[in-house]
């Protein structure tokens, strides 16, 4: 490990500490009020869902149409956890989380299986009806609440606890999915991405690692389920609908399909423009859907395309500068 | 004989998903990009069916004249304006779809505030008839759609297998690059394939307000995921298998309803599309093609 890159990801954890006591000092002073904390943990929501989406859609390059069947399956897991398991909440919640996340994940492994080992649109499609049975399913039986939805779940004291927490969990996603694509499992993801059969023809088990690739986004998307049942307290089956599905596709092909970052800018911004525009009321729907058309235009391949924002190549630029040396490790940041 | 009866409605329901993923097959077929926005042009068509003969009080031939127009030329606009430029660059096909997804959401908001997002009922469009064949009591409308759409599936395999154009189409999705050097106009077809798609689903939408007499700015979301599951089990870019999709979706819908199950007759749909997927992945009637290298 070079010098450079030990400062920069010293640099990067330090920014995210700043950031974090940043936000912890605003909502603890009350410069960020009630309203605007619940829009901070849906935006650490979002970041998690389009992180992990992105890993399957940008890094794998196969479409995936029921994010939100993950989302709800590890909600409803997670909720149901807290409530029955009798344990103190400050337990129970992370482990409720834990749990939701394995609960999706092994979701994922039933659906992927068999979907996987189709090709072009197919996981698509498959994806959107498994979405869509799980919806009609949650209403059916009993232990979900049915159409009445799921009331009762414990919320973790306070706003205070669950920024933290969103906030904790989606920096550990965003870390988790970059080491990921670094590593050779990585690798071999975006081999098959860039070409299917190639890949196999060079010996990667290209079933294996599309499994591992879908299996660990739904176990994040699970996660983020988990937050957003404590998060509102109570669930209902209708939100998790295609709607959200695209919702949360929108954000990962707007902030740039294999761009990290992009995702993160993206939720964030994507998240909060509805808000800001809440002053058009009834016309902000048609600005939303105005911008998309606009943006996938005249930059299909999304905002950040699939370049990332790394202090590691603006360390790096700077350095080279001082020192006006020999280009200094290749192009750092850049692999993904 | 209640069953027989079913089967015969699930078939009136499944010929309206059938017109509509005509429009889903042929634009798959050519430029491999699920049209989300094609559900909200049966909405659109549905509006103009209402604006025409409620508002204006027009007769219902000249409604329907004008709701395939309208809709024609809606689905040619959104060719141009939301997609060609894509298309041109050859951009990734996920962005295609984003734009598609972006359009649906635009026509939904727009007539929302337009109409309002309350159902707006439609009048009584054709006399309420029964017919009754041997000891089965069937409605008129039902009669009406399973005609209309086998009707329109034949002039739609004619167009396709006789027509200059209908060659050009075949020949476009077979190969859009060879296509263009052996001198088509690859862009024209393009459009022509989304003007056709776009005109059946406005036909789909006047047999749409005829069964169920009311219309909302939503209405295209779900019918038009189900006429995408259609095509996609009959074999998508395959005209006759988008019928057989849409009629046995229809059935097993119509069934399902009548064993008690309306809750979860959605569910049944996907999980029909999901199984023949894993056994057949290329639909019902689609071909199995092998990748070269």
């Amino acid at each position: 490990m070079s010098k450079q890159r030990k400062l920069s990801y010293l640099f990067s954890a330090l920014w995210v500490a700043v950031l974090f006591a940043a936000i912890m000092g605003a909502v603890a002073t009350g410069v960020i009020g009630s309203y605007y904390s619940g829009i901070l943990v849906l935006i650490g929501i979002n970041i998690i869902l389009a992180v992990s989406l992105n890993l399957v859609t940008g890094f794998l390059g196969q479409l995936v149409l029921g994010h939100a069947g993950f989302m709800s399956v590890g909600a409803y897991s997670a909720a149901l956890f807290t409530m029955n398991s009798g344990l103190p909440l400050s337990a129970a919640f992370p482990l409720g989380l834990l749990f939701g996340g394995l609960v999706a994940a092994v979701f994922g492994v039933i659906i992927g299986i068999p979907a996987l080992r189709l090709r072009g649109d197919y996981l698509a499609i498959i994806t959107l009806g498994f979405g869509e049975i799980i919806r009609v399913l949650i209403l059916a039986v009993d232990f979900t609440g049915g159409a009445a939805g799921l009331t009762g779940i414990p919320r973790p004291s306070g706003q205070y606890t669950l920024i933290a927490y969103t906030f904790v969990i989606a920096a550990l996603t965003v870390v988790a999915i970059l080491a990921f694509i670094r590593s050779r499992h990585g690798r071999a993801v975006i081999a098959i991405r860039e070409d299917e059969i190639a890949a196999e023809a060079s010996g990667i088990n290209t079933t294996y690692y599309k499994l591992l690739a879908f299996v660990v986004a739904a176990f994040f998307a699970g996660v983020a389920g988990g937050i957003y049942a404590h998060h509102v307290g109570v669930l209902d089956p209708s939100k998790f609908d295609f709607n959200y599905s695209v919702e949360i596709l929108i954000m990962v092909v707007l902030g740039g399909m294999g761009s990290i970052t992009g995702s993160v800018c993206s939720a964030t911004v994507l998240t909060l423009l509805p808000e800001m525009l809440r002053s058009f009321s009834d016309k902000r729907m048609l600005i939303y859907s105005l911008v998309l058309i606009i943006v996938m235009l005249f930059k299909p391949s999304g905002l950040l395309g699939t370049h990332e924002f790394s202090i590691r190549k603006i360390i790096g630029k700077i350095c080279d500068k001082k020192q006006k040396k020999q280009p200094a490790g290749g192009a750092p940041g850049k692999e993904a | 004989m209640d069953f027989l009866v079913q089967i015969i409605n699930g078939l009136g329901l499944g010929s309206i998903y059938a017109l509509v993923a005509l429009g889903y097959s042929m634009v798959y077929g050519i430029i491999q990009l699920i049209n989300f926005a094609h559900g909200d042009i049966i909405m659109v068509g549905g509006y103009a069916v209402f604006v025409a003969m409620v508002q204006l009080g027009l007769p219902l031939w000249v409604a329907v004249i004008l709701s395939i127009a309208v809709c024609t030329l809606l689905g040619v606009i959104i060719e141009r304006l939301a997609y060609h430029r894509l298309l041109v660059k050859n951009a990734p096909r996920l962005s295609l779809l984003i734009t598609a997804i972006g359009v649906s959401i635009f026509l939904q908001n727009l007539f929302q505030l337009g109409f309002s997002s309350s159902a707006q009922s439609m009048p009584v469009m054709f006399p309420s008839k029964v017919i009754t064949l041997g000891s089965i009591q069937l409605s008129f409308s039902t009669v009406l759609n399973i005609l209309t759409s086998v009707a329109m599936m034949i002039l739609l395999v004619i167009i396709v297998n006789k027509s200059k154009m209908g060659k050009a189409m075949r020949a476009t999705s077979e190969d859009a690059g060879a296509a263009k050097l052996m001198g088509i106009n690859t862009n024209s077809t393009i459009a022509f394939t989304f003007a056709i798609g776009s005109a059946l689903a406005a036909v789909g939408a006047v047999l749409y307000c005829n069964t169920f007499h009311q219309i909302t700015p939503y209405m295209g979301g779900m019918l038009g995921l189900k006429a995408f599951v259609a095509a996609v089990l009959g074999g998508i870019g395959n005209i006759p298998g988008a019928m057989l999709g849409g009629y046995i979706l229809g059935v097993a819908e119509s069934l399902t309803i009548a064993a008690g199950g309306s809750q979860i007759s959605d569910a049944v749909v996907f999980g029909i599309l999901i199984l023949v997927l894993l056994v057949k992945p290329a639909g019902l009637l689609g071909k199995n093609v092998q990748e070269k290298v």
